[in-house]
């Protein structure tokens, strides 16, 4: 979604997705004050507006009474499972949460994305891929239902034309199986956001299928033999080990 | 002259010997002629006189019989109950050798030392219990009638004629610390019975007025206190050995009774113990099992098996030797051991057989030199443990038809000769015929074959033809030699297999120990040890096993073999728990536990027991043999020190990995400081110079030191992650989770989270077409994969190639990273892999020296090894191969022509 991307040190306010003239809310659950201090000193220089809690409790409290456009929730807290706060904030909203976790708790991450989180993010991170995931968490939450059913989606190279079920290459027109034309488009639908390898399997297979993950691997190769000029080094569908897919978006 | 002082060999052993007993409870036996004599009343007595002392006694079991005046004396005494036990749906009452155990008396009372025990219980036998109280400690009273006594059995069999079934070993009556004889002339006894205050056994009462004949009295009274005197005399003997060490002549060397026929043996054995009693000298019981020709069928064998166990009993030494001429063998082993009197039955062969072939008795007088030979008279009549009735060793029908058909052919080969050779040469036929018969089918059918073959020849051969008749008397001679020369082959012949057979029987025993010694050497850790001693036991006995190895807290538990074996109850680990205890055998087939399901046997090691085997043979009967049974211990003890061995090096192994373990920390610890130090010194020197109020850096220095604060970072991060895979490595807390993964995606994914390293880079990726999926944790082998790229990038010039590689093979798929810079320094190719280890160069690059470390150690988990080697035309190259295990999974084909995207119209 080139043409939709903004500039990461763009000038202009990240909008609220549902009023346009205010600046997006995002709700930071994190209790180390270091990274509190730098999130605020960053965000707030990048146009959004801020509010933060050092504990579950608190985070959960904030999100109802401020009803923040983003939440973004450290899986690690004092008082309380990161799991824990987002199935409960999950019972009554849907404002998209991105998680911020370490390396080596892929458990943890598909998990919270199994619970109903958006996205994460692995400490230690830059400031520019934090943003692009909070951008694409918003997006979301500006079209729940996945903003893609029809149109077109220009990822570089790749043009994926829905309503005319076309994709070109650099121009050259692909030819995909339906799976893989499903595969293609349950990604596309949420461009730069992870699925899970479960979430995918449920919406291209069916509800039987979400253990069979030897399926996915097979497709995914076939469709990245098609779509991409080097499958080993791909440039659009990116796998995160022991997570799920997640189709670039710049 | 050398004065002879007093041994201090002698007196130290028995020095030695008083402190073992003085660790033990004393025992006490009131010994009595017959029933009646007041061995009760007179215990009880006594017991009271010692609680008076002081002594807290119990009475465990005493036997009243209901008579008051005894009754009485139980008054003040506490009395320990006794257990109950199911059997056969009755409840029967048995003493509680636990409790008197827990319970631990000064002193306690058990009546009737010769009583068998319920069925259930430990020990058959109630002087088991009362060895078992002495060992831990506890003083026993007993009361005991000489017609128990075994040694006195048969003597007491003949005298009253009563066969009593409870006896108990003479060892028992040797180790009293005192024997009080209960004496009541038998005239006073006599009234006693009138009166009716002798309690009588159920099974003496039926020959009551055979067994108390005043006849019989005053003779087991007589046996009663010579077998008093005899023990008397025994401690004298040890007192004077003691203390006039000097001037004692000890009778020298040692007794050795032979058996042979089964009718005598037992009486032989008994009557060779009352001789060396009374010579005080050790003894062996023997037995020679002749090559060739046995005398005896299998079962007698076995029952003269049994009677050397019981000669084990009563104190004597075993062996089982085997040869051709009995004399020879026994001679040969009186030498070697030093043995100065031979005791053997008097021959029972005819009188005519006896001039012809000689007899053991006779030979062994003639050749035995200055060796004393005492012929005892064998008189039959043993009726207690009497063989039972063999059964006719079935015949081997087969063999003896075999035999006749060589016979026929044999007479088939002669009727094509006999028109043109001499009779004589007919006979060699018969007779090659004969040797084959023996050679092939044993002596049986051989003998056969001779009588067949001259009868043949002379129907067919001797004129007149086709008739038994014979026309020249001439032939009778022939016929005489013919068969003699028949017989005389087939015996030699049969044997000479005979002596192969026992051969190839001590070959395999032989080579059971070797192999067994061979395969627990060859074996690395307890569990395969195992492994190999049970294979072995269960080959060589015909048997099951399985090994018992005690846990931390001294509980013994099965670790290898059939636990089904042992039964589903805890009983036979009961049983095995007191074997690993005792060091004792016990279970099936043994005095002792006999109710368990197999017989359990200790692992005797260089520092007492390591564990127990338990075995079930198919015949336990055999197996208890002695000269199984020694195998069997000889088994045992090498496995028990082969674990042993493994134990220890399981131990050394540990110490040390510690070692090791101390030496990394060390290394560790000097090189985090080191490596965290530099990079944290680098961000604070930044970041304050950038803090400083009155600097006046330019905006480019500003940024300058922004950036070095965000590449020094970026380094610390590696080196914590790198420092925590290590870690995580290294506690074992990996947990592999292998999928079916594409080995494309995976190297696709470090590539990616490498790309900002990566840049100005070529990656040339090259990867088979049709590589399947192969079973790895993604996670893991992309951390893996990561690291060796990584470590390509830090170790090559920038901008040289870095290359991927991947072929797949039969049970492997291996793949290969490579680059084109510097190379390894030759010989270190392997040591890349050590923990800490960095190239040795001027400009170092930043890390630990654990990527490669960490690459090798998540491969190796993957069951996959890891290589590093220069290329040819430079540059460095690291293998790694990940194993193809399992089916990998089947997925359906989408239909082939199927296509969701419309073609462009």
């Amino acid at each position: 979604m080139s043409q939709a991307s903004a500039d990461d040190r763009g000038s202009s306010s990240p909008a609220a997705p549902d009023k346009p003239s205010v600046p997006a809310l995002v709700l930071v659950i994190e209790d180390e004050t270091q990274i509190l201090r730098f999130l605020r000193a960053s965000l707030t220089s990048h146009g959004y507006r801020f509010v933060e809690a050092a504990t579950g409790e608190e985070g959960l409290r904030q999100a109802a009474t401020r009803s923040p456009d983003v939440v973004v929730l450290d899986l690690g807290l004092p008082d309380m499972d990161g799991l824990e706060v987002t199935r409960r904030l999950r019972e009554w909203s849907t404002v998209p949460i991105v998680v911020l976790s370490a390396r080596g708790q892929e458990r943890d991450k598909v998990a919270a994305l199994d619970l109903g989180a958006d996205d994460y993010v692995t400490k230690p991170f830059g400031i520019g891929e934090f943003l692009a995931r909070l951008r694409v968490a918003l997006r979301r939450g500006a079209s729940p239902g996945g903003n893609v059913e029809q149109g077109v989606i220009e990822v570089g190279g790749l043009s994926i034309d829905f309503t005319r079920r076309r994709i070109l290459r650099d121009g050259a027109e692909v030819r995909l199986t339906p799976i893989e034309y499903k595969l293609l488009v349950a990604l596309a639908r949420h461009p730069g956001r992870v699925l899970t390898h479960e979430t995918l399997l449920r919406q291209v297979w069916g509800p039987g299928y979400t253990q069979q993950k030897h399926y996915l691997r097979v497709y995914m190769a076939q469709l990245r033999h098609k779509l991409e000029r080097d499958p080993a080094r791909p440039r659009y569908l990116l796998n995160e080990p022991g997570v799920g897919y997640r189709l670039r978006e710049d | 002259m050398h004065v002879p002082g007093r041994d201090p060999e002698v007196i130290l052993a028995r020095i030695r010997e008083e402190e073992a007993k003085a660790s033990q409870g004393k025992l006490k036996i009131f010994f009595g002629a017959a029933a009646g004599v007041g061995k009760t009343y007179a215990m009880l007595v006594e017991a009271h006189e010692r609680r008076r002392a002081g002594v807290g006694v119990v009475a465990g079991v005493v036997e009243t019989h209901g008579r008051p005046e005894t009754a009485a004396l139980l008054d003040g005494l506490e009395t320990l109950p006794l257990r109950e036990m199911e059997y056969r749906g009755a409840v029967l009452r048995e003493f509680d050798l636990d409790r008197a155990l827990a319970r631990k008396p000064g002193l306690l009372l058990l009546d009737e030392l010769a009583h068998t025990n319920a069925p259930g219980s430990r020990h058959t036998k109630r002087w088991q219990d009362i060895e078992e109280l002495l060992a831990s400690g506890i003083d026993v009273y007993t009361t005991l009638n000489v017609q128990h006594v075994e040694s006195l059995w048969d003597a007491v069999a003949e005298i009253t004629g009563v066969l009593v079934r409870e006896t108990v070993p003479d060892s028992i009556i040797d180790r009293a610390d005192e024997i009080e004889i209960v004496d009541l002339p038998p005239d006073d006894l006599l009234q006693r019975l009138k009166e009716g205050k002798v309690y009588v056994a159920p099974q003496i009462e039926r020959s009551l007025e055979n067994f108390f004949r005043k006849g019989n009295l005053i003779a087991l009274r007589e046996l009663a206190l010579r077998r008093t005197a005899e023990r008397v005399d025994a401690q004298m003997e040890s007192y004077r050995r003691l203390h006039e060490a000097d001037r004692v002549h000890p009778a020298g060397g040692r007794l050795m009774v032979c058996i042979g026929n089964p009718e005598t043996a037992p009486r032989l054995v008994r009557a060779a113990r009352r001789m060396a009693a009374s010579l005080k000298v050790p003894w062996t019981a023997m037995y020679v099992e002749r090559l060739g020709k046995a005398r005896e069928s299998p079962q007698e064998r076995e029952y003269l098996s049994d009677v050397l166990l019981f000669a084990e009993e009563l104190g004597a030494d075993t062996a089982v030797l085997s040869g051709l001429r009995i004399s020879d063998e026994v001679l040969a082993y009186a030498r070697e051991n030093n043995v100065s009197r031979i005791v053997i039955g008097k021959p029972s062969r005819a009188r005519w057989k006896e001039i012809l072939f000689g007899s053991l008795a006779s030979s062994l007088v003639r050749e035995s030199g200055d060796v004393d030979v005492f012929v005892l008279h064998g008189e039959a009549g043993e009726s207690r443990a009497k063989p039972r009735a063999a059964p006719a060793e079935p015949m081997a029908r087969p063999d003896y038809v075999r035999s006749l058909v060589t016979i026929a052919v044999c007479t088939g080969v002669a009727w094509l000769m006999h028109r043109h050779f001499a009779p004589a040469n007919l006979i060699m036929v018969y007779l090659l015929g004969v040797m084959l018969v023996a050679v092939r089918f044993g002596r049986g059918p051989a003998v056969m074959a001779s009588v067949v073959s001259v009868a043949a020849f002379d129907f067919f051969f001797v004129p007149p033809h086709l008739t038994f008749a014979v026309g020249d008397t001439e032939y009778l001679i022939t016929f005489g030699v013919m068969l003699s020369a028949a017989l005389v082959i087939s015996t030699m012949a049969a044997r000479l297999r005979e002596q192969a057979r026992a051969a190839r029987e001590r070959e395999r025993r032989t080579a059971a120990l070797y192999k067994l010694s061979r395969v627990l050497a060859d074996s690395k850790n307890v569990e395969d040890i195992l492994k190999a001693a049970i294979n072995a036991v269960e080959n060589v006995f015909l048997a099951r096993a399985v090994v018992l190895l005690p846990d931390a807290t001294g509980r013994v538990r099965i670790r290898a073999g059939d636990a089904s074996l042992l039964g589903t109850g805890d009983h036979d680990h009961g049983v095995a728990q007191w074997v690993f205890d005792r060091g004792e055998p016990a279970g099936l087939g043994t005095q002792t536990l006999p109710a368990a399901q197999a017989l359990h046997v200790p692992l005797r090691g260089s520092r007492g027991p390591t564990g127990v085997l338990g075995i079930r043979p198919a015949s336990i009967r055999f197996l208890l043999r002695p000269d199984q049974f020694r195998l069997l211990e000889t088994f045992a003890s090498q496995t028990a020190l082969a674990v042993e061995r493994a134990e220890l090096a399981a131990q050394a192994e540990g110490a040390r990995i510690q070692i090791e373990a101390e030496h990394l920390r060390t290394t560790l610890l000097s090189s985090v400081s080191h490596d965290l130090r530099t990079p944290l010194a680098a961000i604070t020197g930044a970041a304050s110079s950038l803090l400083e109020p009155r600097g006046t850096l330019t905006q480019e220095t500003r940024r300058e030191l922004v950036e070095s604060i965000a590449d020094e970072a970026g380094r610390m991060n590696r080196l914590v992650s790198n420092l925590l895979d290590m870690s995580r490595l290294e506690s074992g807390a990996l947990r592999l989770s292998k999928e079916w993964q594409s080995v494309e995606e995976v190297i696709g994914a470090a590539l990616e989270r490498l790309r900002p390293r990566l840049q100005g880079r070529q990656v040339d990726v090259k990867l088979p077409t049709g590589l399947g999926l192969v079973p790895l944790d993604e996670v893991l082998i992309e951390q893996a994969i990561y690291n060796l790229i990584e470590n390509a990038i830090k170790y090559t010039p920038p901008g040289t190639p870095i290359e991927i590689r991947a072929e797949a093979r039969e049970k492997e798929i291996a793949i290969e990273i490579q680059d084109r810079g510097p190379g390894l320094p030759p010989g270190e190719e392997q040591r890349v892999f050590e923990k800490f280890y960095r190239a040795r160069e001027a400009n170092r690059p930043d890390g630990i020296g654990l990527g490669l470390t960490i690459a090798r150690g998540i491969v190796e988990a993957h069951g996959g090894s890891m290589t590093a080697a220069n290329r040819e035309g430079g540059g460095a190259s690291f293998r790694f191969t990940l194993p193809l295990e399992g089916e990998p999974p089947r997925i359906e084909p989408e239909a082939a022509a199927a296509e969701a995207t419309r073609p462009e119209t």
